[in-house]
């Protein structure tokens, strides 16, 4: 897979999350995703950024224009050192949430995705990497 | 401060989100609503999110909550103007906003109240 573009962000407060998804939808314009496409991207990385922001402690967002042979797509990381999830097999289940939350963020994420890597240890943070193909 | 701005129309709030909402935003809106009901004994709250661009967890579940409390708070709240990007959005994610009734537009939105509110005054009509 190779890179074409590649940008950080901050991802501290409310108002990083605001920007890390006007980011993305520029992005996803601009490599030509369709609306609904642009829709499930913008709205997973609010999903994660805020996962970032409230569990993590804050960390960052990398934005990659990724490109496999034929096809292009958007590559995006979120990464935190926050205190990481012990079980991540049911974090990543519906309807479980710590914060009081819906608990969709992580698996109805993966949901809006086309791939969904999830790495995560404990006192050291976690990295969730989601790509999605136009 | 920044603000939504809330519209009062007879017994109905009106309310059109026209910006991309940060959580501060979006929990003053909660507050300042649920004043405004009682402040102004409104009957019925229409939501416009016909600009709203995405709808994730946290604003569905903002959307829940308004309408849960304007119901205790005895008005009933339509949202309206959903894009239907957002509406597949919504359901992969797997957001059905229990509770919560829509309709495609104002207009819609506004006959829905008006039987809503019709139906409890014939229920338990004034003396």
């Amino acid at each position: 897979m190779n890179i074409l573009r590649s940008e950080t962000l901050p991802l501290q407060s409310s108002d990083d999350i605001v920007r890390a998804r006007q980011a993305v939808r520029a992005w996803a314009v601009e490599i030509g995703f369709r609306l609904v496409d642009q829709t499930k991207i913008v709205t997973a990385a609010s999903e994660l950024s805020r996962n970032v922001c409230d569990h993590g402690g804050g960390g960052v967002l990398r934005m990659e224009v990724v490109e496999d042979g034929e096809r292009k797509g958007l590559r995006l990381t979120f990464e935190d050192k926050g205190p990481g999830i012990p079980d991540l097999e049911l974090a990543m289940k519906d309807g479980y949430s710590t914060t009081g939350g819906l608990g969709l963020g992580l698996g109805g994420a993966k949901r809006l995705v086309n791939e969904f890597h999830i790495e995560s240890a404990i006192g050291k943070g976690t990295t969730v990497s989601v790509v999605k193909w136009v | 401060m920044e603000r939504i701005p809330i519209l009062k129309l007879g017994n109905y709030l009106l309310v059109s989100i026209q910006v991309d909402m940060h959580d501060q935003l979006a929990l003053n809106l909660q507050d300042e609503l649920t004043a405004r009901i009682v402040q102004d004994n409104a009957k019925g709250v229409l939501i416009d999110i016909s600009a709203l661009e995405v709808v994730d967890s946290f604003i569905g579940r903002m959307l829940a909550n308004i309408a849960s409390m304007a119901r205790i708070l005895d008005a009933e709240t339509v949202v309206v103007g959903m894009r239907p990007a957002v509406a597949i959005t919504m359901v992969e994610l797997g957001l059905s906003l229990p509770g919560v009734r829509t309709a495609l537009n104002v207009e819609k939105g506004i006959e829905i109240l008006n039987s809503l509110v019709a139906r409890s005054t014939d229920e338990y009509p004034a003396e």
